[in-house]
């Protein structure tokens, strides 16, 4: 078992605008932690950050301040190449995130001879084909030959995720793994991701701009806009009683059978009146500061 | 039905002549009413933007229209058969009578032309009567209808936002006065507050100038809150026709209520989504 | 999937088949559950219809490698017959001819039983001196095709990987590459170097010194986009190191164009070394297309209508830059697909039009 803790993570991309640079704070002092068995969901929209948060995660960015500390179980830090067996991503899109010439076979048995989960050609078969049987690859044997380009964008996003957890992974992070899939599978692939979860007791973190799966997939909501999470708390308490303008916002926008009429009719907050600098914090009832209030130009 | 038809397509077969003929779009019928909204929702490959495409006949090969009719009722009283219309007489019903947002529109502006120029352009080339004035004038009328202030005519298309790029498509859309709009997909890409805005302006802009729009998405509930009707394809039919209270609650195709239960509620209960999702996750 | 075509037809790949017999499956589970009379459109249809999205099963499967090989076409077919032959003349040629320095007297005659393609003006034969000549050609071709290869992989790719520094300092000095014209570089320096050294090797490197620049700017284009890709990202992310990473999960992605790439090469290499051969700076003590080309404009082979002398080089070189450029068109459709469509398209609009 391990755990995350991420502690005032900050990332500042450099801008060049003509022949001046220019900082962005992509991510602006976001804390949370990530424990086993539980998911923690980060919902925005596209630019809040959430995207770069996944890969200062993943190690693929290197955060401008802030700790990253993966932790295991008697409370050591995980470093170097454990880290890379610790975490693992599951991308957003399917058809990009398996590489065309290769098997689907390839793409689960590399991780797990690179990590040394297996020692020889036929125990890593063997392990390949339990893992495509783990995520309901079935039949296993014919579905290691195939190449990307012959399976649905479901089951590719399987495939994606058996060669994130290949390497033994405690840590999951699950940029968007729906959203480019067709609607009918969706729920199919997250409750997969689940059923994974319960089974190892994986930390997931879930991101998505999607609030209603959010909420059903998710024990914790933290909601991020401009870099800063305006609003954290337990899943069903920030979906339904929402109390920054900005979930307001979201969650009146997000068509909704039960609530129909909901999202064209109703008035919402103005968005350009939201105020980031406050952060709603459910579990602690109270409004807290968000992020650092000036910028560094 | 109190509506006036504005466009009535009848047994539309789409063929994909490849080496073997895929059948994309099978005896699809379907009226649409003046000023109605309908629905167009399925999952990709379902043959919902290749229907929308042949009633336009912007179709390419290998795709063929196999057979069917396509009548558009004039606001006259006229009917036109746009399957027997000729190069000249489409060109002129395309965008003057009958306008398309297409999916990514907002990425399809050009980028190195202002705003105003490529409004100004699409007007020159359909309405050669007009003078520079009336066109300058009327391109600014038709950006502050969808909300967008008319000063951006000079800008370029980088220095607007995703949501403000498709307003300006759809402020494209309607230069012509349109008495049809295919929308396919246009809020798709759009973050759903921006898509929230957007859905508000096409409503308003439907009931003030009384257009008729096909709206294609793969996002019923979406579908559920904006359109009069709702038309489900799966596998290249209309498998289900109604009005969106009525695919709402009683759908009659096992596709429809698999689609429907295919959403979470955002404030429904959690239980719901349990039940309906061990039963999906081996099929997925 | 977002698409700037204005038509979405069924995905021509495996995914769709997997997708629709996917909702095949799901949807038999509900029809118990109907009630009501179903009208025309309610229900399910009594016979599940042929997937309208399936792509038919009759076209095979192209599996992993396979998929790097072009369709065969008309046109491909006739490239390959053309550099096959040429080829096969070349490797073959030198050893069925007889000496083609032995020096007759009869000057300048016309193609004859004995003399196929008739002799030069010291009475040598034409047809084994184009057989060596042409494999001279082939041997520079394939010597600057390999080594400009090699060096555009190099600075292309493996700048474009490491990215920041080392991609800046590649990218200049590929440009400075670039914009070094190149014929009269290669003249300089063949005219520098004395006729004793200019080998076959010399020239080789002199051209593929000049050739490489072009392709590596496109192979660090291609890369760059290549790069970007999740695979990369999760590949680098499960640990693994940056030479396999290029090797494994970038460099199969780039072969057609590595491909396309070492054809041009090819082609300019045997183009470039026969300019530099009639100009009289080839190589010396070798004989290629260009060096014959040569010696019949020495040997006044124009004005004296001796086209048996100057035709057959000149046509060789044309052939064989004609094959490889119709190999190459076929190698762009593996690399934009879009033009296979294109193609599809118009045969089809033609047969529509025959029927």
């Amino acid at each position: 078992m391990s755990s995350v803790k991420v502690t005032d993570l900050t990332k500042d991309y450099l801008i060049r605008d003509g022949l001046r640079r220019r900082r962005m704070r992509a991510v602006n002092k976001v804390s949370f932690e990530l424990t086993p068995g539980r998911t923690v969901a980060l919902v925005g929209e596209s630019g809040s950050g959430k995207s770069t948060i996944a890969k200062l995660l993943t190690r693929l960015e290197r955060p401008t301040s802030g700790t990253i500390d993966v932790l295991t179980d008697d409370g050591a830090r995980v470093a170097g190449s454990a880290y890379r067996r610790e975490v693992q991503m599951v991308f957003q899109d399917p058809f990009a995130s398996l590489n065309p010439f290769h098997s689907v076979a390839h793409h689960i048995a590399r991780p797990l001879r690179l990590h040394k989960r297996t020692q020889d050609a036929a125990s890593t078969r063997s392990e390949v084909l339990a893992m495509l049987e783990r995520v309901n690859l079935t039949p296993a044997e014919e579905m290691a030959e195939r190449r990307p380009h012959e399976l649905s964008g479901g089951q590719r996003q399987r495939v994606a995720i058996a060669r994130a957890l290949a390497p033994g992974a405690q840590v999951l992070i699950a940029d968007e793994p729906v959203s480019m899939l067709d609607v009918s599978i969706r729920l199919g692939v997250l409750n997969l991701l689940g059923r994974l979860q319960r089974e190892s007791r994986l930390a997931v973190l879930y991101i998505t701009h999607d609030l209603a799966t959010a909420r059903h997939f998710s024990d914790d909501i933290l909601v991020l806009h401009h870099g800063r999470v305006v609003e954290r708390g337990p899943a069903d308490a920030v979906i339904l009683d929402p109390h920054h303008d900005y979930t307001k916002l979201l969650a009146l926008s997000a068509p909704d059978p039960n609530r129909l009429g909901g999202v064209v009719r109703s008035t919402a907050p103005d968005r350009d009146a939201i105020d980031d600098s406050v952060c709603y914090d459910h579990h602690l009832g109270d409004w807290v500061p968000s992020g650092t209030q000036e910028v560094a130009a | 039905m109190a509506r006036q038809p504005v466009l009535s397509v009848r047994d539309l077969t789409v063929i994909y002549e490849t080496e073997q003929p895929v059948t994309a779009v099978r005896q699809a019928s379907l009226e649409l009413g003046r000023g109605e909204i309908l629905g167009l929702a399925g999952e990709s490959g379902c043959g919902k933007t290749t229907l929308a495409y042949a009633i336009n006949r912007l179709h390419q090969p290998p795709a063929r229209i196999a057979g069917g009719s396509v009548i558009f009722h004039d606001r006259e009283g006229e009917d036109i058969d746009l399957l027997a219309l000729k190069d000249e007489g489409l060109r002129q019903f395309r965008w003057s009578q009958l306008s398309m947002v297409f999916q990514g529109a907002m990425n399809s502006l050009n980028p190195v032309r202002t705003i105003g120029y490529q409004l100004d352009d699409t007007l020159k080339v359909h309405d050669g009567s007009l003078s520079r004035a009336q066109r300058k004038e009327r391109a600014a009328e038709v950006l502050t209808r969808v909300g967008v202030d008319p000063v951006r005519l000079r800008s370029y298309p980088h220095e607007l936002s995703g949501g403000m790029r498709q307003r300006v498509m759809i402020a494209m859309a309607m230069l012509l006065q349109p008495q049809i709009m295919i929308m396919d997909e246009p809020t798709t890409a759009l973050d759903v507050v921006v898509q929230r805005e957007i859905l508000r302006e096409i409503l308003r802009l439907r009931d003030e100038l009384d257009f008729a729009v096909i709206f294609i998405t793969h996002d019923l509930p979406l579908l559920l809150e904006i359109a009069d009707r709702i038309a489900v394809m799966y596998q290249g039919e209309i498998v289900e026709l109604g009005t969106a209270q009525q695919v709402h609650q009683q759908a009659q195709h096992p596709y429809t209520r698999k689609l429907l239960g295919s959403f979470p509620s955002l404030t429904g209960s959690r239980s719901d989504f349990v039940r309906h999702g061990s039963a999906q996750e081996r099929s997925a | 999937m977002t698409t700037s075509t204005p038509t979405d037809p069924p995905r021509p790949t495996g995914a769709s088949v997997a997708d629709s017999t996917l909702i095949a499956q799901e949807s038999p589970a509900a029809p118990t559950a109907i009630t009501g009379p179903g009208g025309p459109i309610a229900g399910p249809p009594p016979t599940p219809p042929p997937t309208p999205a399936a792509v038919p099963p009759a076209q095979p499967r192209r599996r992993g490698w396979r998929s790097l090989l072009p369709t065969m076409t008309p046109w491909l077919a006739l490239g390959l017959t053309l550099v096959g032959l040429i080829t096969l003349f070349g490797l073959i040629g030198p050893f069925l001819v007889g000496d083609p320095d032995t020096i007759r007297d009869i000057g300048l005659a016309g193609p004859t039983g004995e003399n196929i393609l008739g002799t030069t003006q010291t009475g040598q034969d034409v047809f084994s001196q184009l057989a060596f000549a042409t494999r001279g050609s082939l041997q520079i071709g394939l010597i600057v095709g390999v080594l400009a290869t090699v060096l555009s992989a190099f600075f292309g790719i493996y700048g474009a990987y490491l990215g920041g520094f080392a991609d800046e300092a590649f990218s200049l000095l590929s440009n400075v590459f670039l914009v070094i014209p190149g014929l009269p570089l290669v003249i300089v320096i063949s005219g520098f170097v004395p006729p004793e050294s200019r080998g076959l090797w010399t020239i080789a490197l002199v051209l593929a010194l000049t050739s490489w620049a072009a392709s590596a700017r496109v192979l660090r284009a291609q890369t760059l986009s290549v790069r970007q890709r999740d695979y990369v990202s999760a590949s680098q992310l499960s640990g693994e190191r940056p030479w396999r990473v290029i090797v494994v999960e970038i460099l199969p992605n780039l072969l057609p164009v590595l491909a396309s790439q070492f054809v041009y090469a090819v082609i300019a290499a045997i183009l470039g070394e026969a300019g530099l051969s009639f100009l009289g700076l080839g190589a010396s003590n070798s004989s290629t297309l260009g060096t014959m080309l040569f010696y019949a404009q020495n040997g006044f082979a124009l004005p004296l209508g001796a086209w048996w002398w100057f035709v057959p080089p000149g046509l060789i070189i044309a052939l064989f830059g004609m094959g490889l450029s119709l190999i190459n068109f076929s190698i762009d459709e593996i690399i934009d697909p879009r033009l296979k469509n294109a193609r599809n398209a118009r045969r089809l609009a033609r047969t529509r039009k025959e029927s």
